[in-house]
């Protein structure tokens, strides 16, 4: 099976370069980083491109780093070097545990962390986790660079508030200032199966500061501010728990599709938002489980 | 538009010429004729056509051939190039395959995860091939067989069973 498409690609060696080709041209034109989307939607007949602009051959944009107090993640990185990088083990564990669980290796070594929000399926896993980290999307274009807050990012299955002949080039997350937990929860039939069909992320902060997100249960990742709201201020006793999973049903509107049923997916969200924040709040104190304990 | 790459492929260098919709495992296949990297699901999710670029596993099913000009492609043809490695051999005494369509995706991903983690855990080593779909096994065997590979190299111990 082979790709019948009369495709043009480029690999330009600076951004000025790519900007500048990508700038004047058409919808057809597509920007490809790892590709593990890009290539599957191509087979699939899904897009039909008929130029790519490759961003592999632009030095420099593949860092893991912390500058000025926030996490760098270049439009390059991988989950793989996500999972290699010492900040991201020393400071940001959910950032782990959620690239940890993304599909398999051999994928997590071609997939970028900014690729999987920019195709913005609905169960892309670093949504949910970066929500939870307010994270900032950062692009270049023909009106200049713009800084995206993440809540402000997906706008539908597949779309995103980015603009033509923009480029993403970078994310940032803020340094917790505190000693945080995380958790996320993520539900496939299989390990290594590439999509979720539902997750929860879960970021809890000194003071029984919460933030909660969703994946795979709407058109996009999503915040669950009334879920945060009911749990601020108060552990985790069981009758909070259960008053914040009673509210699981408000925040999400999952459907049914081939992967699972939408009441399969409602419930699991329940189960898994249960752990999660358990999980997560015995994490901050420091007797949770360890953080390469799958929840689900 | 037609581009002409060189790839480097189990040390051999291969300039070729391809279109840019061309995919790496049929150039692979076709062209350079190394057919231990398989055609399966062709859309990410079975890992039969694994390859090493750069030493690390990719799925040859998503990658264009021209992304990969001036790049290092290794398949099983080019692992030991003396023979069978200490793997391979522990995967054919412990019988661990059956119809071997997996096996190239399955001894590539042991491959890099013992280059890295000589002394793995049971645990890492389903993890290392989470991504490799084997439709007869049960992967027990082939666990096994990753674990004693592991355990003959460092010299360790059985701690495991
Ligand atoms: S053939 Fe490439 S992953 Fe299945
Ligand atoms: S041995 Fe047949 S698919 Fe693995």
């Amino acid at each position: 099976m082979t790709i019948a498409l009369d495709l043009a690609y480029v690999a330009p060696t600076s951004l000025e370069d790519a900007l500048g080709q990508f700038a004047g041209a058409d919808g057809s034109t597509m920007i490809l980083a790892g590709g593990t989307d890009v290539i599957a939607m191509l087979r699939d007949d899904v897009i039909q491109p008929t130029r790519l602009i490759d961003l592999k051959r632009i030095p420099g944009l593949s860092s893991v780093e912390i500058r000025e107090g926030s996490l760098h993640i270049g439009c390059l990185a991988t989950f793989s070097d996500l999972l290699a990088s010492d900040p991201v083990q020393d400071r940001f564990p959910g950032l782990e545990e959620m690239a940890r669980l993304v599909a398999s290796v051999g994928i997590r070594n071609r997939a970028t962390v900014v690729g999987n929000i920019c195709s913005a399926v609905p169960s892309c896993d670093a949504g949910p986790v970066l929500l939870t980290h307010d994270a900032v999307i950062h692009t270049a274009g023909p009106a200049g660079e713009r800084a995206i807050p993440i809540d402000q990012w997906f706008v539908g299955p597949r779309r995103t508030a980015i603009e033509d002949g923009e480029i993403v080039t970078h994310l940032t997350i803020p340094v917790p200032r505190y000693h945080h937990g995380a958790a996320y929860a993520r539900l496939s039939r299989t390990r290594g199966e590439d999509l979720a069909q539902a997750s929860v992320a879960v970021l809890v902060e000194p003071g029984y500061r919460y933030r909660v997100a969703f994946g795979a249960v709407a058109a996009s990742a999503l915040r669950a501010r009334r879920i945060e709201t009911l749990l601020a201020g108060s552990g985790v006793d069981a009758e909070t728990i259960d008053a914040a999973v009673d509210l699981v049903r408000d925040e999400v509107a999952p459907i049914t599709d081939v992967r699972a049923t939408a009441r399969y997916r409602l419930r699991m969200c329940e189960v898994m938002l249960r752990r999660a924040v358990i999980a997560a709040t015995g994490r901050a104190a420091g007797d949770g489980p360890r953080y390469d304990v799958t929840l689900v | 538009m037609r581009h002409t790459i060189t790839l480097r492929v189990n040390d051999e260098v291969w300039p070729l010429d391809v279109a840019p919709s061309d995919v790496l495992l049929d150039v692979l296949r076709g062209r350079v004729g190394l057919t231990s990297p398989k055609a399966g699901c062709e859309r990410g999710d079975c890992g039969a056509c694994t390859v090493l670029l750069d030493q690390r596993t990719v799925r040859s099913c998503l990658i264009l051939a021209v992304e990969v000009d001036g790049h290092e492609i290794v398949t099983v043809e080019g692992l030991g190039m003396d023979g069978l490695t200490a793997l391979q051999e522990r995967l054919v005494e412990l019988s661990a395959f059956q119809c071997g369509y997996c096996a190239p995706g399955v001894i590539l991903s042991a491959t890099e995860l013992l280059a890295e983690a000589p002394d793995p855990t049971r645990e890492e080593v389903q993890e290392a091939i989470a991504g490799n779909l084997c439709r007869c096994t049960g992967y027990a065997s082939i666990v096994d067989a990753v674990l004693a590979a592991a355990r003959a190299s460092t010299g360790a111990a059985a701690q495991e069973v």
